[in-house]
């Protein structure tokens, strides 16, 4: 039972981390229907730039952990940002207009390009970089289950951003805008929408989700390596498919679903640990093969 | 997997503009050793290892290593009318670019011997491209002992590659070794394994779960993680519940340090063994905590006499320690090629025919290197066969046990 409970609790957190980086594969597919491979790597860069932050702080400021996470937060959001913001006007912009598969493959090579770049350019990045011990230390032991601090804050962090999102989504004025331009953007031009800010905007929220994830993966796991944008891009991908791309609350719901099922099936499943991935792909495939929308993704939408 | 073959399609690119541009040059002038005749030209020790990647520090490392061998032979005028050179690939610990780095080294005339590689799954595809052009690699690292001795190694034994040397102990020893060690010494019944199932993982663990049983352990359990996975706890919690008093990984040390490290947060306080692999100050720098053990090739390099040349001779060169678990073997691994280029030499020209002669005077190369005698016996392995258990004391490797295994 206690196994049970704990593989749980390590699918949550784990699910937590997806969740996060989900939801910008999601909004940007949902306003330009692009599947930016290139987010993955935003998540990464918000690491290093995290990290990054932290390296550049005064020594006395390093030892108090109450202004150095923040900072750190502060540090990698902004690197993402940045990342998105330039990405996008340089990278996707001018290709809005063209074949849905010209931004597919432009997003590819972004992809490689940040991946690379950090490699070359931040130091020792060749190999894997321990992440500063700012974090809360220990955990929370409930009987024989233990829960890392650093995993209640990841889940803290995740729902209640997509909480927040989706309240905003649904409430605000720039919300609508956005849900408009989704739906059709030449109409939503007519009604005096712009189109350039709501995108720039959509990749923005994005990216503050995915540095918010890229910290919080350092603090959780202790070190980072410039694969990992790729490893839990592809699992994120995957959430946001089998919620439906498009949908706040698929992917969110998509990322649990992924993070149970690879602690879960490790678990209980024949083969074990070795086969985990496996059994994602399988939920996934039958997911679409019944639901090709995905679980939350709207049946069939008509467009200009 | 597009995006790495994207990604290496422009290295590769890169790398042969630069190494063209550098390649094959016969009249630069050696910065070392000005008395050396030089007449004849340059002839090149390719090294094959993971410059970049999660174990490039194990691989720079072997590199810088070589590169302090062919120095020494230059300045010493070892090879009599040449001037020696370095061209070391880049195999990013993929098989495949393996086989690209291999195929380069071996359509160069001049590449003599090739040092490398660090992983056992690499010299898979790299012993057959060498083979075909009879050049002679001498890996410092390759411990899957299929590799000189195939798949039925301990019953029927049979040479694999007759290029094919190492300057190492192999798992079929190793992995026993740590076995008697932790059921024996440290009084560890119940191990649970966790590998990366990758050829040398897998083996290391295999052998070490065959002399547990041998010694009245028991393996409780056995799992095997990604070799990408960041995030073990699901594993962990698995492992958890079997109440193992050790865990031997079967893998490096960027998934070894990190486990370790969530085996502590998890509740899980036991400690991580793992093979030659895991033995880097990376593992601890990356998690790997206090009594955690690793074993080994060959002797501590520290405590070696015939070690302290190299150690002072590297510090020179590089400034830094950083020769890693590997550098006096590779260094050795040169040593060998060069000796026996050397020998095959002597004053007469280099061209294709004298390869036969090459690969044999590196099977009958014998020489007092960094890490022991170095020579071969007739799969191509060392006869040096002594490993060292270390253990993690004050954020430190610190040498515990060091012999041979006696079964």
């Amino acid at each position: 039972m206690s196994v049970l409970l704990q593989q749980l609790a390590n699918g949550v957190i784990q699910g937590a981390l997806i969740a996060l980086i989900a939801l910008g594969y999601t909004m940007v597919y949902g306003i330009i229907q692009l599947i930016n491979f290139a987010h993955g790597e935003v998540f990464m860069v918000a690491s290093y730039g995290g990290l990054a932050t932290f390296t550049l702080l005064p020594d006395d400021l390093k030892k108090s952990p109450a202004v150095a996470l923040p900072l750190m937060f502060v540090g990698g959001i902004v690197v993402a940002v940045l990342v998105a913001v330039i990405m996008e006007r340089f990278a996707y912009r001018p290709l809005r207009n063209a074949p849905r598969l010209a931004p597919l493959i432009t997003a590819l090579g972004v992809s490689v390009f940040l991946q690379e770049a950090v490699r070359v350019w931040y130091p020792d990045a060749t190999s894997n970089l321990p992440y500063p011990k700012v974090f809360p230390e220990g955990g929370l032991s409930l009987g024989s289950v233990n829960i890392a601090w650093t995993g209640v804050l990841l889940v803290g962090l995740s729902v209640g951003l997509s909480v927040i999102l989706q309240t905003y989504i649904n409430k605000s004025r720039m919300g609508r805008a956005m849900r408009a331009t989704a739906q059709d953007p030449d109409t939503a031009k007519l009604m005096g929408v712009n189109p350039d800010r709501v995108i720039v905007l959509t990749f923005i929220f994005g990216a503050v989700l995915a540095g918010v994830a890229g910290v919080m993966f350092g603090g959780y796991l202790n070190n980072i390596n410039i694969d990992m944008g790729f490893q839990n891009g592809i699992f994120a991908f995957t959430a946001a498919v089998l919620g439906g791309v498009g949908s706040i609350r698929g992917a969110v719901i998509g990322a649990f679903i992924i993070g149970l099922i690879k602690t879960l099936a490790g678990q209980y499943m024949p083969g074990g640990t070795q086969y985990d991935y496996v059994w994602i792909f399988v939920v996934l495939i039958l997911v679409l093969v019944f639901r090709p929308q995905g679980l939350f993704g709207e049946p069939e939408r008509v467009r200009a | 997997m597009r995006k790495h073959s994207v990604k290496s399609a422009a290295i590769v690119g890169a790398t042969l503009l630069v190494v063209a541009a550098c390649g094959s040059n016969k009249e630069e002038g050696g910065t070392a050793g000005g008395s050396c005749d030089t007449s004849k030209g340059t002839l090149t020790v390719g090294v094959v290892a993971p410059l970049s990647g999660n174990l490039s520090a194990l691989g720079i490392g072997i590199k810088q290593s070589a590169e302090l061998a062919v120095d020494e032979a230059n300045q010493k005028c070892t090879v009599k009318g040449y001037k020696l050179t370095v061209s070391a690939q880049d195999d990013e610990a993929n098989p495949a670019k393996g086989a690209q780095a291999a195929t380069k080294l071996s359509t160069d005339p001049n590449v003599v011997g090739v040092v490398g590689t660090l992983n056992s799954s690499v010299a898979q595809t790299v012993q057959p491209i060498l083979r075909d052009k009879k050049i002679p690699q001498v890996s410092p690292a390759n411990t899957n002992p299929t590799l000189t001795r195939g798949n039925d190694f301990l019953t029927a034994p049979k040479r694999q590659f007759d290029n094919y040397f190492r300057v190492c102990a192999t798992d079929d020893l190793q992995g026993p070794y740590a076995a008697n060690y932790l059921v024996e010494k440290a009084g560890k019944k119940k191990i649970a394994i966790i590998t990366d199932g990758k050829t040398y993982g897998a083996g290391l663990a295999a052998e070490l779960s065959k002399q547990v049983a041998k010694k009245g352990g028991q393996i409780v359990g056995q799992e095997t993680v990604g070799e990408k996975d960041t995030d073990f706890s699901g594993v962990i919690a698995k492992v958890k519940a079997l109440a193992p008093e050790a865990v031997y990984y079967g893998g490096e040390y960027p998934a070894a340090g990190p486990l370790s490290k969530q085996m502590a947060s998890a509740g899980l306080n036991v400690p991580v063994m793992g093979g030659d692999g895991i033995f880097d100050p990376k593992f601890i720098e990356l998690g790997g905590k206090e009594g955690d053990l690793a074993t080994s090739v060959g002797a501590p390099t520290e405590s070696l006499a015939t070690a302290k040349a190299f150690v002072d001779a590297y510090k020179k060169k590089f400034g830094k320690e950083d020769y890693a678990a590997y550098g006096a073997f590779s260094y050795d691994a040169a040593n060998a090629i060069i000796g026996a280029l050397a020998k095959t030499i002597d004053g007469s020209a280099w061209d294709e025919s004298k390869r036969d002669a090459m690969l044999t005077n590196v099977g009958s190369y014998s020489g007092s290197g960094a890490t022991g005698e170095v020579k071969f016996d007739q799969y191509g392995d060392s006869t040096n066969k002594v490993l060292t258990v270390y253990s993690v004391t004050s954020g430190k490797w610190k040498d515990v046990q060091t012999g041979e295994f006696t079964g």
